[in-house]
């Protein structure tokens, strides 16, 4: 098997596997940083320590990246749809075996280490998409193709909810690019999109603002489709659905809410401040990360992050620690690395001949930048805290595992 | 396969693109740009301790301690960086109710919520462990050292004077100032504040998310070290004055000795007094209350400088003075008495003699000579109105350091009362002459003085013409070196020549005048007595000497109220002073048992 693979080999992508360590070991001395005390004993497999820990998950990780690239690629895509089941059981038997951490029943106890069956999701609902797209299909069978797809993500997310972990249930969403990619409507995706601004715009903003920005809008497309009766219409009708939604948006907000509930909702778009819960940690999460500068305080000379100011800090906020510790020096090289795997990762799978890698590659890249987006935005108050972690760099043996199976299956299947 | 979806590669990448920008463009606002965080941060888990340093010492002029530190223990808050804690743990550790918590929380609260104020202050080194050991779960709470002054003797309460928080206004006044400082209130403390106080530094901790200190900031980096405050080496004589105030208990009045040579005050005895510890501490305001509440001793005035006697015989000296000076008389001016002199209808009364030159009588402190000796000079021919000679009179008595404060750092002077012509002209409807204020030749009537300006009189006369200011600090910093704001010799308009038949009627009166009992074996004292009359009831004691008669190193007052004639009770107080200070040991314990024993029936509310 050792022999054929290697008459097969394009050869790894060299830059993705490089990137991958860069950020590993980013993550290590991040977590190094904000858990070592100068001065106390140090020892790389201390296990008491968390980068202790995180060491150990960086070398099972490396044992579970290069048994990927031993496997044959085919071997991993004629089982697709079994990876998938036997992840979608695991995560179902979490909620009936499962430990609650943290409010969120997703962890699994093998002694005294927990692990998170749904980081595993992510990797084999990608690999049962990617074989659900590149499949032959039937006539009958095309008719449904959307509505099967999102049945194969809605199961992981939902298992997600009901495992009361609702950014992970996100995540399954972040296949939606993939799925336009594939031919997804644009205009269901304009429609859904303009959904989401309109419910948020109303909120955030106002009612009457809303409707003047749906208004332009109209009168930009209605330019845009030049004279077509047709088009017009169909444009005038989904403004009058919108204008509708607006009204519902905010007769539910004033009406129907209870007034603690109408306070989250403000609170989580900045009309009113929460100074102890939620907004304390995001202030601080700010605090950290602005006090950087444009050098950052150096390495393990982060304050804020060093005196436990920022919670989660090694694991949903460890953006923090690199923002506080190298500035905005710190912030573009994250960002600029990720960027540069993720399209890489499409690059190559545009590139490659099998539809399967193709679809593979861009699930790889739809879950890679929806965790950026979410993790970073998130600690800088540009999202709502969604409990999702940074690939690659937060402390946490699932997440790594889930992560560099999710990025080392590509690897590999792009070298065939 | 749908190549034509291939377009939307581009869209993907270029919507990731731009929402990414969109990302950095944010952080590069919040990391580079915008600097509120970069405050908050420091605010967050930096925190400047303040080192106070520790308060100068105060020494007497041998070098003996009159007032040290010692150590004790404030808890401060920053209200902000409260956050929940036990509220009944913490009020039980300093033994308060919750109300008293809450209320002090909400003081502080209101001074400021980022800048520490005090919750508990001055607790003892046992209370500040216990505490220390549970701090951790007190979030926003510390402990700061303080020093509480504490006096070895508990003597010169009025003149150390005492120190306590610093109220509002001086805080606005004065930025050096926190919440909770210190600062002189009066006395030396007062008077010498900013080279006591020191100058303050800073320690830059760092603290984590629980108020835990993590260590210092940057390694000390930004510290900055606390300057001690400067000791200071008063001119009392720790001795003189534990002696003097030992004499006085039991009895309200004044002993004020000073070095004439240099304005030095030796002691200055006010009594009732009170023990200055009392001042210090937890305790200071309610002990301070019941020492201002004490209406029959009121042991908070400080008789020495604030109280406002009729000076008594011990005047005529002055008057003598300025007679000659002005040249109304000569030693040899002979006035005769008859038991007392007569104006108008009215006659103030001597004991009954012939008649006597001026040092005959100042021995003998004749009544007469000085009435005739003072009307001549207000009423003057060479002056056309009685206004102008009164004035002339005034000035030289101004001159003489009464009427005015000294304004040194003797703290809460009395300008003492020399009234003015238009006081007189008002009074008299512009109508008066000599006589009409005959009583001021006598140092009684209208004239008042601080037993402090007594005891300058005698310093000016011992100099033979002019003096120093009296003072109470003599170094400060090191011994060696010379407090020198009040080094200014001031000229007191007498010439010198005519200090001898004072000085020498004044000897007399030592040796075979009223004062015989301020007699000191081997010591040759110039002196005067006094029996200031005082219209609430006896009369007080009063007797003003310096000694030797040549070089004089101490001029001594004495004042004691209703200790009726002077030639007993203040002369031997004077001379058991003077006898102390020479020879450091009493041997007339006759004198000093009668002085102990004399015992004064005062009634209530009378001074």
């Amino acid at each position: 098997m050792l022999a054929e693979n290697k008459t097969k080999h394009k050869s790894y992508d060299r830059m993705l596997i490089l990137l991958y360590i860069a950020l590993v070991l980013i993550g290590w001395l991040t977590i190094f940083s904000s858990s070592y005390t100068p001065g106390s004993d140090f020892s790389l497999l201390n296990l008491d320590m968390a980068y202790g820990r995180q060491f150990l998950w960086i070398i099972i990780s490396a044992v579970f990246a290069i048994s990927i690239l031993l496997v044959d690629g085919r071997f991993i895509q004629s089982h697709a749809y079994h990876i998938y089941l036997i992840f979608m059981v695991l995560c179902v038997s979490v909620l009936f075996l499962g430990t609650e951490i943290s409010g969120a029943k997703s962890w699994i106890k093998i002694g005294s280490f927990s692990i998170q069956p749904i980081e595993f999701a992510k990797f084999s609902t990608a690999l049962a998409l990617a074989m659900f797209f590149s499949e032959g299909k039937t006539a009958s069978q095309r008719k449904t193709i959307w509505l099967s797809a999102f049945v194969i993500i809605l199961i992981p997310a939902g298992i997600a909810i009901l495992q009361k972990d609702t950014g992970s249930a996100l995540v399954f969403f972040a296949f939606i690019i993939m799925f336009y990619r594939e031919g997804f409507s644009s205009e269901l995706m304009i429609l859904g999109l303009l959904t989401i601004v309109t419910f948020v715009l109303t909120l955030w903003w106002n009612e009457l603002y809303t409707i003047a920005f749906l208004t332009v809008l109209l009168v930009i497309s209605i330019f845009i489709v030049n004279g077509n009766t047709k088009k017009i219409i169909k444009c005038v009708c989904v403004y009058g659905c919108f204008i509708a939604l607006v009204f519902a948006v905010n007769l539910a907000y004033t009406h129907v809410l209870q007034p603690h509930q109408r306070q989250r909702i403000d609170t989580i778009f900045g009309k009113s401040v929460d100074p102890k819960g939620a907004d304390f940690n995001l202030n601080q999460s700010k605090i950290a990360i602005g006090s950087g500068g444009f050098f950052g305080k150096g390495y393990m000379n982060g304050t804020q992050t060093k005196l436990n100011f920022v919670p989660e800090q090694s694991t949903d906020f460890i953006f923090c620690g690199i923002g506080e510790e190298w500035g905005f020096i710190g912030s573009l090289f994250i960002i600029g690395i990720f960027m540069t795997i993720i399209i890489r990762i499409i690059l190559l799978s545009e590139k490659h001949k099998s539809h399967f890698v193709r679809v593979y590659g861009y699930g790889v890249a739809s879950i890679l930048f929806f965790h950026l987006i979410i993790n970073i935005g998130m600690t800088i108050g540009l999202v709502p805290v969604i409990g999702i972690p940074l690939p690659f760099i937060s402390y946490g043996g699932s997440s790594l595992w889930g992560f560099t199976l999710l990025l080392f299956i590509f690897i590999k299947l792009n070298a065939e | 396969m749908n190549p034509i979806f291939e377009r939307r590669k581009r869209i993907i990448i270029l919507a990731m693109c731009i929402l990414a920008s969109l990302y950095l463009l944010k952080l590069f606002g919040l990391q580079v740009v915008d600097k509120k965080y970069k405050e908050a941060a420091e605010r967050n888990a930096i925190r400047e301790i303040t080192i106070t340093p520790p308060r100068g010492l105060i020494y007497d002029r041998n070098d003996s301690l009159l007032v040290y530190n010692e150590a004790a223990y404030d808890l401060m808050v920053i209200p902000k960086d409260v956050r929940e804690f036990d509220t009944t743990d913490l009020c039980n550790t300093l033994d308060i109710t919750k109300e008293e918590l809450i209320k002090r929380l909400e003081k502080a609260r209101n001074y400021s919520p980022l800048l520490p104020s005090i919750i508990e202050q001055q607790m003892k080194k046992e209370d500040y462990g216990y505490l220390q050991e549970k701090m951790h779960k007190f979030p926003g709470f510390f402990v700061q050292n303080r020093i509480l002054r504490s006096y070895p003797v508990p003597i010169a309460a009025h003149i150390l004077g005492y120190i306590g928080e610093v109220t509002e206004e001086q805080l606005t006044n004065d930025s050096y100032y926190q919440m909770g400082d210190y600062i002189g209130i009066s006395g030396i403390e007062k008077s010498y504040e900013e080279e006591l106080r020191g100058v303050k530094g800073k320690h830059m901790v760092l603290v984590d998310v629980n108020n835990r200190e993590q260590g210092s900031y940057k390694n000390g980096a930004e510290d900055v070290e606390a300057i001690p405050g400067k000791n200071l080496w008063s001119t009392l004589d720790m001795g003189l004055q534990k002696y003097g105030e030992w004499l006085m208990e039991g009895k309200k009045g004044s002993i004020v000795a000073i070095e004439p040579a240099t304005g030095e005050v030796l002691c200055i005895v006010s009594s009732p007094s009170y023990d200055p510890n009392l001042l210090v501490g937890k305790n200071r305001s309610k002990n301070y209350a019941a020492l201002n509440a004490d209406m029959n001793n009121t042991p908070l005035f400080n008789r020495a400088l604030k109280a406002c006697y009729p000076p008594g015989s011990t005047f005529k000296l002055a008057n003598g003075l300025i007679a000659q000076q002005e040249r109304v008389i000569v030693p040899s001016t002979y006035y005769s008495c008859g038991g007392g002199y007569t104006f108008g209808s009215h006659r103030l009364k001597c004991h009954s003699h012939a008649g006597s030159d001026l040092i005959d009588a100042v021995r003998c402190s004749c009544n007469a000579y000085f009435c005739h000796a003072f009307y001549n000079t207000v009423s003057n021919r060479r002056y056309r109105t009685i206004q102008e000679g009164y004035q002339v009179w005034k000035d030289h008595i101004n001159q003489l350091g009464f009427g005015q404060k000294f304004n040194t750092d003797l703290p809460y002077e009395s300008k003492g009362i020399i009234p003015s012509v238009e006081f007189f002209n008002t009074r008299y409807n512009g109508h008066w002459n000599g006589n009409s204020i005959i009583s001021m030749a006598i140092g009684q009537g209208e004239v008042g003085a601080t037993p402090m300006q007594m005891a300058n009189l005698l310093a000016i006369i011992a100099n033979r013409g002019y003096y120093y200011k009296p003072h109470v600090v003599r170094a400060i910093g090191t011994k060696d070196t010379p407090n020198t704001r009040y080094a200014q010799k001031i000229d007191a308009g007498i010439e010198q020549k005519y200090f001898t038949p004072i000085i020498e009627g004044m000897r007399l009166v030592v040796t075979s005048g009223t004062g015989r009992q301020a007699q000191v074996p081997g010591i040759e004292i110039a002196g005067k007595t006094g029996t200031a009359q005082n219209p609430h009831g006896e009369d007080h004691s009063v007797f003003a000497c310096f000694a030797p008669v040549d070089h004089p190193q101490i001029t001594v007052f004495v004042l004691v109220e209703n200790g009726s004639w002077g030639g007993v009770l203040a002369a031997r107080i004077a001379s058991l002073i003077t006898e102390y200070y020479f020879n450091r040991e009493i041997k007339q314990t006759e004198k000093e048992k009668q002085v102990r024993d004399h015992k004064i029936y005062y009634r209530n509310n009378a001074r």
